[in-house]
């Protein structure tokens, strides 16, 4: 056998195929959420940031595609090994469910996996492709003037007076609504409750984990998902709390005026 | 379980999986299990609830069974949903009256597996576990007297490891007790056993990867880290050797691509 085929093909080289690719994407929400935090800064960051990310071009869909790989590879391995789980039980279940030890998190992998999948759908409808909340999308809000040059790793790579999609004021809008922010906040819970399987599970299956570091670990996957968790949070939360509200130099933004 | 020794005799209601043959339909049946002695074994009072049965002319309850002292791995049920019943460490016939109390409801069912085809009530066809040691739990070495002890040196610390993993009695809990009758336990404690001895070197990244292949074909699930196989595990065998053996199947998998083989295939002196 080859080494592709023994990934797609064993039980073990799934499982690696899982934890590979959820690597990439544990890496990614890292990415993605330290963006993001530039809200709290002047819109200049998340609107500069956007351009930025825009102005990638093909490289950001390289950077897209890659993602987009992971997460079906990372879907198609979950559902592959969970119906093989089911078969390999038998046609008849214990008629007494017993848990010994097996944590809630771990007992939950496949619902909260749909829940975030769906989220993440409904994430890129409200954000990216603008279905979920037109009125609030990027492209139908006045554009933003950028104020000063927005910089990465010190090279500035959005000059000051650029006209740039306003991200920063279509964030803030569209969490202005209580339900779409709880919506939010309840996925990034049960994503951060995902992780906290999936980091310890990620370790077991490359090998790395042993009794003599699992306490440690298991430290380590909670004190990251409980952070993950606590600065997601802030975003929206900031927002209906009312501490975090629109500042663009065009104060309002009436879609279709 | 309970240090103490009670002697006070009580009853209990057994709910015990009644199954004529592999290819009949099961269910469950309800027995009284009177005037039982606390410091009888599970496997005693089965006997005891058999007599009975016989007596009646009604068929004995048929389990497996055989050295009754935890070291065959023969005894294999499903107490209560725990493979073994409640207690760490131990198999069923270690399990003794003393862990349940008067009028309590006891469900009695087979391991549940796919792989383990269920042969009569509480008796499992456990064959594939033989069909994985075939495929490469062994070494292959020469036949004869046994060689001196002391020829292959082993360092302390890898004989107890080693010998860790030799403690497998094979008798399926693991698959039981895992959520997706996984035998990832079996097989990394087979792996392992041989994988940490230097006897085990020429042979083990055939050995890992022919047990984890024929694991897959034989229709067992998926590990998913949850570790309730070593918590059920008789023998305690840490969950430990599943990662190594992740890692040792990584290593073989990846080395197997570039491994350079002989043009004179099934050549050889002799």
């Amino acid at each position: 056998m080859n080494p592709i085929a023994f990934l797609f093909r064993s039980s073990i080289g799934r499982k690696v195929l899982m934890a590979v690719t959820g690597v990439v994407l544990i890496g990614f929400i890292i990415g993605h959420l330290v963006g993001n935090l530039q809200i709290f800064q002047h819109p200049d960051h998340l609107n500069g940031y956007a351009q930025f990310l825009h102005q990638l071009g093909p490289l950001l869909w390289v950077a897209r595609l890659g993602v987009l790989v992971c997460v079906v590879l990372h879907v198609w391995a979950a559902t592959v090994l969970t119906l093989e789980n089911r078969a390999a039980r038998g046609a008849e279940a214990y008629a007494v469910a017993h848990t010994l030890r097996a944590t809630l998190s771990s007992r939950m992998m496949r619902q909260t996996g749909v829940v975030v999948l769906a989220f993440v759908i409904y994430h890129l409808a409200h954000f990216t492709w603008g279905v979920a909340d037109r009125s609030h999308f990027k492209e139908n809000l006045a554009h933003y003037t950028m104020q000063s040059e927005y910089r990465v790793a010190g090279f500035p790579v959005v000059k000051a007076g650029t006209e740039v999609l306003d991200v920063h004021s279509m964030v803030i809008l569209g969490f202005q609504s209580p339900v779409v922010s709880l919506f939010y906040i309840v996925a990034v819970g049960l994503l951060s409750f995902h992780l906290l399987h999936g980091i310890e599970s990620m370790f077991q299956t490359l090998g790395w984990r042993s009794e003599r570091w699992a306490g440690g670990l298991r430290k380590i996957a909670l004190v990251f998902c409980a952070a993950y968790f606590f600065f997601n949070l802030t975003i929206p939360g900031s927002v209906v709390a009312g501490r975090l509200k629109q500042q663009s130099a065009h104060l309002v933004a009436v879609p279709g005026r | 379980m309970s240090a103490a020794t009670t002697t006070k005799n009580f009853s209990v209601t057994l709910r015990v999986w009644r199954q004529a043959g592999t290819k009949q339909a099961g269910r469950f049946v309800e027995y009284a299990a009177k005037d039982l002695d606390p410091n009888m074994s599970f496997l005693e009072m089965l006997d005891v609830v058999n007599d009975e049965l016989t007596l009646k002319g009604d068929e004995p309850i048929a389990f497996a069974h055989d050295c009754r002292e935890g070291i065959c791995g023969t005894c294999s049920c499903t107490i209560n949903g725990k493979p073994h019943g409640p207690g760490k460490g131990i198999a069923t016939c270690q399990l003794y009256m003393r862990s349940f109390r008067e009028g309590d409801l006891i469900t009695v069912e087979p391991f549940r597996a796919e792989a383990f085809p269920v042969v009569k009530d509480l008796v499992t066809d456990r064959s594939a576990f033989d069909k994985i040691q075939q495929a490469g739990g062994f070494i292959t070495a020469r036949a004869g007297s046994a060689p001196e002890a002391n020829a292959a040196p082993v360092p302390k610390p890898d004989a107890d490891l080693a010998m860790d993993a030799a403690t497998c009695i094979g008798c399926g809990a693991c698959v039981a007790a895992c959520k997706n009758a996984s035998a990832m336990l079996f097989v990394a404690a087979k792996v392992s056993h041989l994988g940490l001895l230097p006897q085990g070197q020429a042979e083990r990244d055939r050995r890992v990867l022919a047990m984890a292949h024929t694991m897959d074909e034989l229709g067992f699930g998926n590990c998913t880290n949850q570790y309730e196989c070593s918590a059920a595990c008789p023998k305690l065998i840490s969950h430990d050797f599943i990662a190594r053996m992740n890692r040792d199947y990584l290593t073989a998998s990846v080395r197997s691509v570039f491994k350079v083989e002989s043009a004179s295939s099934g050549g050889g002196a002799g």
